[in-house]
């Protein structure tokens, strides 16, 4: 097998890890809030700056750092959900994308005028080069950026599924009103879902940092795919964006290979389109076999 | 007097205020004029189809950069005026809102789906333009200032105005005219309620494209004059999603789906921006910092936009 196919391959499914992180978050709430986040790129990029931050100035490993942008960026999400979106939770949808979109420019610009709009790189020296397996070769903090995934995915599966706030969440997503009979606090179970969200999105940033240079609207980009990833996988359905998110990962790494890096964000949207029309329930359909 | 009389003989004072403005303006004035103009355009041209027909676009950026391609890339390569450029831009502009619209509508995407879908159509269209030699590729198309009134050039800044102040107008008495109209009554119809619009046999289809396709032919209106008034485009600028906001923002702030509310939100926003700009200098962003503000504030507090809540209390107050 062609080495470097391969090697595109494995590049593909670590990143595409990451972004299935980011658009879980995204799945979660619109699970649960049946809304668009438009701020989640956004978000993502301020997961980044925090870890720039606090890792710069305290001279701190970006891998501990990480702990302080999922904290900001819980906050960050309950707070928008506590104090904006949901004081408009009954006026039409489209006002509360509107919501988000503002929300998404404060933020960038926020950060532009802070940070200015120059690239900032992040010296990690945690690591001494890529790993070499063969022809084949391993970035290491790719490789952890994937563990890292891994473990956060499986703390939110667990808080999902077995924790009182957990199973709140999913309720609500479930039946709204339902919920609310059995003596569900919505509004403070919709500011965690939020929060839940806004963490994944902070952390695969975060994840990113030592990866990439960043700048004030890298999230853009992502955010874009993680819409196309929670699509794909169906809006909602936590299981289908974490393989969707693979997915787009490996095929947008294999066109980048075989015709060059400027069309493998083409193709990517160009799929979101072709999705959007022909299955906007995504490729695991509208119904969630695990919600059962 | 009655009110039909008042308003008439508001709109021609306030008309002939805007036409003769370029008289008592220094140059600084007449380019915030200018900058009103272009927003206030992209106001009207969002306004045809997410104020009035409902359907949310997040990525008007797609059409204005169209016009501002195609007037440009025929002017530049094949000597065609871009005054003629203007009206081919438009039509391929509409051209290609309708078939956006068609595949989209046809598929019946929902509010955010929709939103989504145009997103991913202004970002494909920025990449496709941006790794296109012929087109100038990322460092964009410089338009050669020969200063001559046929090639939509003018010596002096006052022409650009009254041509852009034009352009408004036009847009404007397009949509007073077209919200009369059965065609603006079928729009409404779909926007408050598609299902009920259908079953009294209100063809969704046609009407959603004919609303995408005019919207769309107005942006692109606007990104001819921009080209020309600014004499430089590239795909990051004319595609830019703050191109789509700026189509967003004076509606929001003067009332989407009303007829003189994008034009006041345009008249609000665009000093408010440069005078924060002059204010902060050293501060990059602050300007779409305030768009963002406004745009959280307005759908929070004054969701109808100051014109939509203005009218709304005046048939209040006559109702009692």
């Amino acid at each position: 097998m062609n080495m470097q196919f391969f090697q595109a391959f494995l590049d593909g499914t670590l990143m595409g890890g990451v972004y299935a992180l980011a658009a879980l978050g995204l799945s979660l709430i619109f699970g649960v809030m049946k809304i668009t986040n438009f701020a989640h790129g956004a978000m993502m990029t301020v997961g980044m700056y925090a870890v720039y931050v606090v890792s710069t100035s305290l001279g701190i490993s970006p891998y501990i750092a990480l702990v302080f942008a999922a904290i900001t960026l819980f906050a960050l999400g309950y707070i928008i959900q506590h104090f904006l979106i949901d004081k408009i939770s009954d006026a039409p949808t489209h006002n509360q994308l509107l919501l988000t979109l503002g929300v998404a420019y404060i933020l960038e610009n926020g950060l532009l005028a802070v940070f200015s709009p120059n690239y900032k790189t992040l010296n990690v020296d945690d690591f001494d080069g890529a790993i070499q397996l063969g022809a084949i070769s391993i970035s290491p903090e790719k490789l952890v950026a994937f563990a890292v995934v891994l473990i956060v995915t499986a703390v939110i599966y667990i808080v999902l599924y077995k924790t009182r706030i957990g199973k709140a969440i999913r309720a609500c997503s479930q039946n709204k009103e339902g919920a609310k009979l059995m003596g569900i606090v919505i509004k403070k179970t919709n500011a965690v879902a939020f929060g839940i969200g806004a963490l994944c999105t902070g952390i695969a940033g975060a994840l990113l940092t030592p990866i990439l240079s960043i700048y004030p609207t890298l999230g853009e980009t992502f955010q874009l795919k993680c819409f196309v990833i929670a699509i794909l996988g169906g809006m909602g359905n936590l299981w289908g964006a974490l393989i969707s998110g693979l997915i787009v990962g490996i095929v947008e790494s294999l066109t980048g290979y075989i015709a060059g890096g400027s069309w493998s964000d083409l193709t990517v949207y160009a799929a979101f389109i072709l999705i959007l029309l022909v299955k906007p329930s995504g490729l695991f359909g509208r119904s969630n076999r695990r919600e059962h | 007097m009655n009110t039909k009389n008042f308003n008439r003989i508001t709109l021609t004072a306030l008309l002939l205020v805007a036409v003769l403005f370029p008289f008592f303006a220094d140059f600084y004035i007449l380019c915030i004029g200018i900058s009103v103009l272009i927003a206030a355009l992209l106001g009207q041209s969002w306004n045809i189809m997410s104020g009035y027909a409902g359907q949310f676009s997040f990525g008007h950026a797609v059409f204005f950069g169209i016009g501002a391609y195609t007037s440009t890339t025929l002017y530049t390569m094949f000597g065609v005026s871009p005054w003629l450029g203007m009206i081919i831009g438009a039509l391929v502009a509409a051209l290609v809102g309708a078939a956006i619209g068609f595949l989209s509508f046809r598929y019946k995407l929902r509010d955010d789906y929709f939103a989504l879908a145009t997103l991913a159509f202004a970002e494909i269209f920025r990449i496709l333009v941006n790794n296109t030699s012929a087109l100038g590729g990322a460092t964009g198309i410089l338009i050669p200032y020969l200063v001559k009134p046929s090639e939509y050039q003018f010596a002096s800044d006052k022409t650009y105005y009254w041509v852009i102040l034009a352009l408004v107008a036009f847009a404007t008495v397009f949509i007073a005219v077209m919200s009369k109209s059965k065609t603006g009554l079928n729009l409404v119809a779909i926007k408050s309620n598609q299902e009920a619009a259908a079953a009294l046999g209100v063809n969704v289809l046609k009407y959603k494209l004919i609303a995408i396709s005019s919207s769309a032919f107005f942006a692109a209106l606007a990104g001819t004059f921009y080209a020309q008034y600014y004499g430089f485009i590239d795909p990051s600028i004319v595609f830019a999603s703050s191109i789509s906001v700026e189509a967003i923002v004076p509606c929001i702030i003067g009332g989407s789906g009303t007829l003189y509310g994008p034009l006041l939100g345009a008249l609000l926003i665009i000093p408010l921006q440069e005078i924060c700009n002059s204010l902060f200098t050293s501060i990059s962003g602050i300007n779409m910092i305030i768009y963002g503000v406004l745009i959280v504030l307005f759908i929070m507090f004054c969701p109808d936009g100051i014109y939509g809540r203005m009218t709304k209390y005046i048939s209040k107050r006559k109702g009692n």
